[in-house]
């Protein structure tokens, strides 16, 4: 319990928020590296997975490649690459995209997959061009499954950044680092609960965004289909329980 | 006007779904495609509009092959209606309908103001305009889908069993809309059903269709009730079984001015008037006000015929 306070007073006290080395710069560092691998993991696992999505072909080699990528040890990787080009901010921004495609890519088909095959033939047979079809059906009513694989990823490229410790660089992990290596455990400590604060932080950012992104009409059950009995549903009344409960 | 000349589909699995079809069907008028389930009926209609391609054979619309465009803008200029209304679940009941004459530019306040009275047009109230498909009824989400088909004013509208999926009472206020609906607005339907009595009830041209869309018989209802082509036809529209004639009851005592008519297995099929116990057409005069009031939908025509 002491050595949980000792962390808060570090985390608390002014002198340690702000300067070189201080837990601002550190999260901004943590969070620069977040945000770059996100951005190339995105650039690659969206367009990729929404195209195995709507065409249904590729599929088994994308989950093929994704599921490998899974298996494979993140520090182990890093250390590998770091043989072939030397220390430097490049081996960590591989292997965070490396860890955060297969979530987005998996979220992108899984989630085309979901859409029902007669809302997209409807659509094709009123006269949507099939970029239409894509942009204005299937991403919209793909959202939920498209943004909970985006969440999963940023949350894993959050926790795994904390090996830029070990390589050199800084980021929130250089604190767990230090600690264990200094035997300051209330440091670690401290450390420890800034790399959860921050996933919660931007766990709960990304909830809220994803209420902004998912539309209404797509709540969770709603999206499948409009094939249903003559009863009308019992919630009839203003914009549904739409809250998108994200996966 | 419609024609489809030597069309054949067969699908990449081998399914021979339509075998060498050949049919004119007339402007401002409703064909309706019947026949059992997998006799290719759907395929028939999707040709219509590209959603597949024949085979061999040509289909030209006015004249022209609609291979000759692109399938985009030929779908964009037909109105089509699916079993399960196929409502886009993210979009308002307005935007669904407007979802057509948005994409081709359409100002988005002309296209709402338009979807509204197209609201009006199928007995829909307005006040279901700002709903999501899913929280109306199944006939309520049948009729937003043939407002959608209406919205860029088409000259063809194809319908793919659009009341196939909703209770008989409904499908019967459906049927008597787009009755209603086909004399105000004189479109060329092309229906398609498994429903001998809807077709009966709908059609100008009813194409009874076999296995491949081989064509069993075309005609009026009136010419195929009283004359089926085939024990094929005849079985199909019931006639075989004494279905669709009747006859007065003698065996029930008679009430007032009504006599009971019994089809042929002797079940009930309603009432026609008999004022003064005559039978319409059977005594002098009086033929012209005379009615049948069937017992059910399904001897309608029989009644008419
Ligand atoms: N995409 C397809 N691939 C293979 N066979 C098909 C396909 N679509 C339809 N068929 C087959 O073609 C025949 C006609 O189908 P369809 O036109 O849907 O019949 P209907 O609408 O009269 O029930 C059926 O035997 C069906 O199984
Ligand atoms: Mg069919």
């Amino acid at each position: 319990m002491n050595l949980f306070l000792d962390a808060l007073n570090f985390l608390f006290d002014p002198a340690n928020l702000t300067g070189t080395n201080s837990i601002l710069s550190r999260l901004v560092d943590h969070l620069a590296y977040t945000g770059l691998s996100m951005a190339i993991a995105l650039v690659i696992g969206l367009p990729l997975g929404l195209l195995v999505g709507h065409t249904g072909r590729g599929r088994n080699a994308v989950v093929a490649v994704s599921s490998a990528a899974r298996a494979l040890p993140t520090l182990g990787l890093i250390f590998l690459i770091i043989l072939y080009t030397g220390l430097g901010v490049g081996p960590l921004i591989i292997v965070l995209v490396i860890l955060a495609v297969p979530p987005l890519l998996a979220g992108a088909y899984s989630g085309l997959e979901a859409v029902n095959r007669q809302t997209i033939d409807a659509a094709r047979a009123i006269g949507m061009t099939e970029w239409q079809i894509l942009l204005k059906v299937e991403i919209p009513l793909a959202m939920p499954l498209i943004f909970g694989g985006i969440r999963s990823a940023t949350l894993q490229v959050i926790a795994t950044a904390t090996i830029a410790g070990y390589v050199g660089l800084t980021g929130l992990g250089r604190f767990l680092i230090e600690g264990l290596a200094l035997r300051d455990y209330k440091l670690a400590l401290a450390g420890a609960i800034l790399v959860i604060a921050l996933a919660l932080c931007v766990d709960a950012i990304l909830a809220l965004t994803g209420r902004l992104v998912v539309p209404h009409g797509v709540a969770r059950g709603l999206a499948r289909s409009t094939d249903k009995s003559d009863a009308p549903t019992p919630r009839l009344h203003g914009r549904v329980s739409s809250a998108p409960s994200n996966p | 006007m419609i024609e489809f000349h030597s069309v054949t589909k067969q699908f990449p699995d081998g399914t021979l779904a339509v075998d060498d079809f050949s049919l004119v069907l007339p402007s401002r008028k409703t064909t309706v495609f019947v026949g059992s389930s997998g006799c290719g009926k759907t395929t028939l209609l999707r040709m219509i509009n590209r959603m597949i391609d024949p085979s061999s054979g040509s289909i030209e619309i006015d004249g022209i092959d609609i291979a000759s465009g692109s399938a985009v803008a030929l779908r964009r200029s037909i109105g089509y209606v699916m079993q399960n209304s196929g409502l886009l679940p993210h979009r308002r009941v307005i935007d669904n309908v407007a979802t057509v004459p948005l994409l081709k530019g359409v100002n988005k306040a002309d296209a709402h103001a338009q979807a509204l009275e197209l609201l009006d047009t199928v007995g829909l109230d307005r006040a279901l305009a700002h709903r999501y498909p899913s929280q109306l009824s199944g006939g309520q989400q049948q009729r937003v889908g043939v407002a959608r088909g209406l919205a860029v004013n088409p000259n063809i509208l194809l319908m793919d069993e659009p009341f196939g999926a909703v209770d008989p009472i409904v499908r019967d206020d459906l049927q008597q809309e787009l009755l209603r609906l086909q004399r105000d607005l004189d479109k060329t339907v092309v229906f398609v059903t498994h429903d001998i009595d809807e077709a009966f009830l709908l059609g100008d041209q009813v194409v009874i269709l076999e296995k491949g869309a081989q064509i069993a018989q075309v005609g009026t209802p009136k010419e195929i009730l009283a004359n089926p082509a085939s024990d094929f036809v005849a079985t199909f529209i019931g006639a075989d079984r004494g279905k669709r004639r009747l006859a007065v009851d003698s065996t029930i005592a008679r009430s007032g001015d009504d006599v009971v008519l019994v089809d042929g297995a002797g079940y009930v099929a309603g009432v026609i008037d008999a004022p003064g116990g005559v039978l319409p057409g059977a005594g002098v005069g009086g033929t012209t006000n005379s009615r049948a009031r069937s017992v059910s939908n399904k001897t309608d025509q029989a009644g008419d015929a």
